[in-house]
């Protein structure tokens, strides 16, 4: 009955922004170059983001789950820290570290000439900061949960921990890091406040769909209906059909 | 020195103390038996590397593989010692045969030829045709199988068998008892068979170490440890009562309790044992000779087919076994008061002395 009710809740808004797309004008709002230009950069930026959460989370998912050192509880909610944070915070704090005047920024800037805002690496930049903590966690989850038997069995078959990692215990947890990944994507690909703080808000730059969404709602509704459609529909799609395949239950 | 030399000693929380001391011959099978929370996953732990000792010294072959005293620790992965885990901890991500070709890949050893000797081991242990499927599809005998040739199938230095049995139904249990009895006479390393089930020990062991509160109370062939036990934890695995006193002349005093004895040639500490057999109950005092009859009450009553195993209380609690028949013309259940008595002559004594 409440689980009716929590269905009801989640589907009702997606019927709302049902009712009102422009069927009429739904195919040339979406070959637009606005929305063409935001789709392209939504897909590379949020793939892109997940790709460097897996390279950082994954070292520090193991870290977390294994290592004992000073500070942990520290670490672990540092870690946390960007799924509670508004995104706005995220994106101030990403700006005064690796802004053009930032802590970090500043020296990079300077020495090499390369200025994150208001190019496609911000905007890359502002989805892992938000997005990572969702590989870390579940990541972190899957190998505490995992019995170290299997790894000790493997030991003493004669594997290095190299090889124990490569071969047994990255292939055990790996539809956890399926899930993880899809969880990381999903909030890459809807990363909104982050990102136009630090990233700006550029059409063909900076400008994810997010972003042409939020730029539609004050000058034609019907264009924010249209693209918030299709990011319904891309990650729907990409949630069902990955879902299925990698989260075998 | 060839063989598995060690001596254990290490602290786990809160307040277990290991310290065992244990050598095993190549070419045969010691037994660590002892009851859960005895230190035997600590032993096997530590003898495979996964944990460190804190203090004493492991030497395979003369090879010293752990002595915190001169900072030697060989990692698991370098000590060739081969383990069968209690649950197996079958990769659940590889097929059979690269479950079993995992410890040759790992040393360097090609595909082709670790697929091929990963089958012959399978063969050899009953389980061709297997080599392709998952480990989920396995029944829990062909799995511990499967673990035995993934540990066999490196040709390791000695073999560790932690439980092996224990997981599996009885049916199962039996034929690979037989299986694990046909295989460990192949393996010319040292053997140690960790188990809680004294079946499993006596019969595959040369050798068993009982082990209590992780501290060797008893070591003695098989026969010795059923037909002496030293301890009631042993005594109890034998299936035979054992009464600790005081022997003088033809008595033995256990507590409160004096039982006569046939032979009086004992002085001292003694140790007694009385098979639960050998006790017979009654309803009333007995009449004829019976030269110890004592009044006690049943304090639980286990069926077992056509026969019941009692448990009777103070001043002298025994396991006593009846048939089924007389059981029921008694009318006993827990709490009953009944008269027990045992011949002098049915009394084993022996000195207790250590070793």
């Amino acid at each position: 009955m409440l689980g009716g009710v929590g269905l009801l809740f989640l589907a009702l808004p997606i019927a709302g922004l049902l009712g009102r797309v422009p069927w009429s004008r739904l195919g040339e709002i979406l070959a637009s170059e606005v929305v063409v230009d935001a789709l392209v950069l939504s897909i590379v930026s949020s793939v892109w983001a997940t790709a460097i959460a897996l390279v950082l989370g994954l070292p520090l998912a193991w870290l977390l789950a294994r290592a004992e050192f000073p500070g942990k509880p520290l670490v672990r909610g540092l870690v946390l820290l960007p799924l509670v944070l508004p995104p706005v915070v995220a994106g101030t704090a990403l700006l005064f570290a690796l802004g053009r005047r930032g802590l970090l920024g500043e020296p990079v800037a300077d020495a090499t000439g390369l200025v994150l805002p208001f190019s496609m690496g911000g905007v890359v930049l502002a989805a892992t900061f938000v997005a990572m903590p969702f590989l870390v966690i579940t990541v972190e989850g899957a190998l505490r949960s995992m019995d170290p038997g299997h790894e000790a069995a493997a030991r003493s078959l004669g594997a290095r921990p190299w090889t124990v990692l490569r071969r047994v215990t990255l292939p055990m947890i790996a539809p956890s890091i399926a899930a993880g990944l899809l969880l990381t994507w999903a909030r890459a690909f809807g990363e909104f406040g982050a990102t136009i703080t630090f990233a700006g808000n550029l059409q063909g730059r900076t400008q994810t769909l997010p972003l042409a969404v939020f730029v539609a709602l004050e000058r034609d509704r019907d264009v924010a209906v249209a693209i918030s459609l299709l990011m319904v529909v891309v990650s729907l799609g990409v949630l069902v059909a990955l879902r299925d395949r990698w989260l075998r239950t | 020195m060839t063989g598995l030399a060690a001596h254990l000693r290490l602290r786990r929380d809160p307040g277990f103390v290991l310290d065992l001391e244990l050598t095993v011959q190549p070419g045969s099978t010691v037994a660590l038996l002892g009851p859960n929370g005895a230190g035997k996953s600590t032993a096997v732990a530590a003898l495979a590397g996964i944990v460190a000792i804190d203090a004493g010294r492991i030497t395979l072959d003369g090879r010293v593989l752990d002595e915190p005293g001169s900072g030697t620790f060989v990692p698991p992965e370098d000590r060739r010692i081969g383990v069968v885990f209690q649950d197996r901890f079958l990769f659940p991500h590889l097929s059979v045969a690269d479950n079993v070709a995992f410890g040759l890949r790992s040393r360097g050893v090609d595909r082709d030829e670790a697929r091929t000797r990963a089958e012959a081991w399978l063969d050899r242990l009953g389980l061709p045709g297997l080599a392709d499927r998952p480990p989920a599809d396995l029944s829990g005998g062909q799995a511990q199988r499967v673990a035995l040739a993934r540990a066999l199938v490196t040709d390791p230095d000695a073999l560790l068998l932690d439980e092996p049995l224990a997981a599996l139904d009885v049916s199962a249990r039996a034929d690979l008892r037989r299986l694990l009895a046909e295989h460990l006479g192949g393996f010319d390393g040292p053997r140690l068979l960790i188990t809680h089930d004294p079946t499993e020990a006596f019969l595959l062991a040369d050798e068993v170490h009982v082990v209590e509160e992780g501290a060797l109370t008893q070591q003695g062939t098989p026969d010795e440890i059923r037909l002496r036990p030293r301890t009631p934890y042993a005594a109890d695995l034998a299936g035979i009562n054992l009464v600790r006193g005081t022997a003088d002349g033809a008595v033995v005093v256990a507590g409160d309790h004096r039982l006569q004895i046939a032979d009086d040639t004992h002085a001292g500490p003694v140790l007694a044992t009385i098979h639960p057999t050998a006790v017979s109950v009654h309803a009333d005092r007995p009449s004829g000779s019976p030269r110890n009859a004592w009044r006690t009450t049943v304090d639980r009553v286990e069926r077992l087919g056509g026969r019941v195993r009692l448990l009777t209380g103070s001043p002298l609690p025994l396991t006593v076994e009846i048939t089924a028949s007389s059981a029921d013309e008694l009318g006993l259940v827990p709490g009953a008061a009944v008269w027990l008595a045992v011949k002098a002559t049915e009394i084993r004594v022996r000195p207790d002395t250590e070793g």
